[in-house]
């Protein structure tokens, strides 16, 4: 199958048919931390994902928050 | 993996709340959660005028959705914030440009009312330049300008309330941060709703009830596109530090992210609440701008001023040391 990532872009490919887990796993990535989407649409942890599929991996987690002042304080204004 | 409400089959799990959820039911509990968060902390009333902040993410475009969808009268507001916009092969090029494409097929698209302000163009930089100049890190001159401008704007413009696309995991990681810290004014700040004071317009966090997660999935579920790509500026910034060692920990423990932010809201924030209302009492306003401010001129003219202010030559250095021929390399 192939699995396109983000941050930065890049495609890898693996073999199928295998859980959407077993696929985290093996890249390393937190379930938590992402989605995966085929066909438009989110694949739950306990699905298959079969040798042609082709998924998206894409990170949900973003930053860029303001730093307060001497920045080095590492406190956070809203 | 079934769907807690209908047990049809489920397209995402939520552990915080031990639960799966199909597409219909997702998106009904996102509204339904937002509804609550409006409700519980007074955020909006009826028929008043929202503007919200968008940036083109995932989670300003979820807000601005699901404010629609809950029937308010809802407008944006996009800052050109000028990132990306150097080396055409550098990492995150046309970062800026791309997410204010994102947010205009999101208005056009729904017939939504889109302002917009570019700093280059309108106050002669971007955030790049001003963290340069500053020399602070850009999120600290992002945060800055973005603040002023959209109070700016929704006091100009005659809105009630600015809401913003801050999530669960944003309140959290902030909270992390200043406790961390222990920032007591800025914890004393740290709440869903600011009220309107001082000239500053009422400012609500209405997915505070929801994770980033949640937003990235509502988006795909909704056929939302926004910009993934992370802001090229905020790469392994502290706060993105702060929600790795919170996920450490729900992982373990789903739900304590939730407890932690609730928790303070319940039981901590009352006792930082006088801090913020002295630092708002002693506000007067910018002798330029008109902005509250505690000085004379307001800390965004300030860095207007530092930003666009030209570059000094450098200075003469005296005469150079003549240091003597160049080592060669070559042995002999």
């Amino acid at each position: 199958m192939r699995v396109l990532l983000r941050n930065p872009s890049r495609e890898v490919t693996l073999r199928g048919p295998r859980s959407v887990i077993s696929v985290l796993n093996e890249l390393s990535l937190h379930r938590e931390a992402v989605l995966v989407i085929r066909n438009g649409t989110l694949v739950p942890g306990d699905d298959q994902l079969a040798d042609d599929d082709v998924v998206e991996i894409r990170p949900v987690i973003s930053g860029g928050m303001e730093d307060g002042p001497g920045h080095t304080s590492g406190a956070v204004r809203r | 993996m079934k769907c807690r409400v209908c047990r049809e089959p489920a397209v995402i799990d939520i552990r915080r709340h031990n639960a799966n959820f199909c597409v219909e039911h997702f998106l009904r509990l996102c509204q339904d959660q937002v509804a609550k968060a409006i409700e519980q902390f007074d955020m909006i009333q009826p028929g008043e005028r929202v503007l919200v902040a968008v940036s083109g993410g995932k989670d300003s475009l979820a807000a601005w959705d699901l404010l629609v969808a809950l029937g308010y009268e809802v407008d944006g507001l996009y800052i050109g914030l000028g990132i990306g916009d150097g080396d055409p092969d550098a990492a995150g090029a046309g970062y800026s440009d791309v997410s204010g494409q994102f947010a205009r097929a999101f208005a056009e698209a729904r017939g939504l009312r889109l302002h917009e302000i570019d700093l280059r163009t309108t106050y002669g930089y971007d955030i790049p330049g001003a963290a340069a100049a500053t020399r602070r890190v850009p999120c600290s001159a992002c945060g800055l300008s973005k603040r002023h401008l959209f109070d700016k704007a929704a006091l100009d413009g005659g809105y009630d309330v600015v809401a913003t696309g801050h999530n669960l995991d944003d309140e959290a990681a902030v909270l992390f941060g200043n406790v961390l810290h222990w920032q007591v004014e800025y914890l004393a700040r740290q709440l869903p709703v600011l009220p309107a004071r001082n000239g500053f317009p009422r400012k609500v966090k209405p997915l505070v009830r929801l994770g980033e997660r949640e937003m990235a999935a509502y988006c795909v579920l909704r056929g939302i596109d926004y910009q993934v790509d992370e802001c090229p500026m905020a790469a392994g910034n502290r706060h993105l530090g702060y929600k790795e060692a919170l996920l450490a920990i729900e992982t373990r423990s789903p739900g304590t992210k939730h407890d932690f932010y609730f928790g303070y809201l319940d039981r901590a924030a009352a006792a930082f609440r006088g801090l913020a209302e002295e630092s708002q009492d002693e506000l007067g306003h910018c002798t330029r701008c008109g902005a509250p401010t505690p000085g004379e001129v307001c800390a965004f003219c300030r860095l207007v001023d530092r930003a666009t202010r030209p570059e000094r030559p450098r200075r003469d250095r005296g005469v150079p040391v003549s240091l003597g021929p160049k080592p060669t390399d070559d042995p002999r």
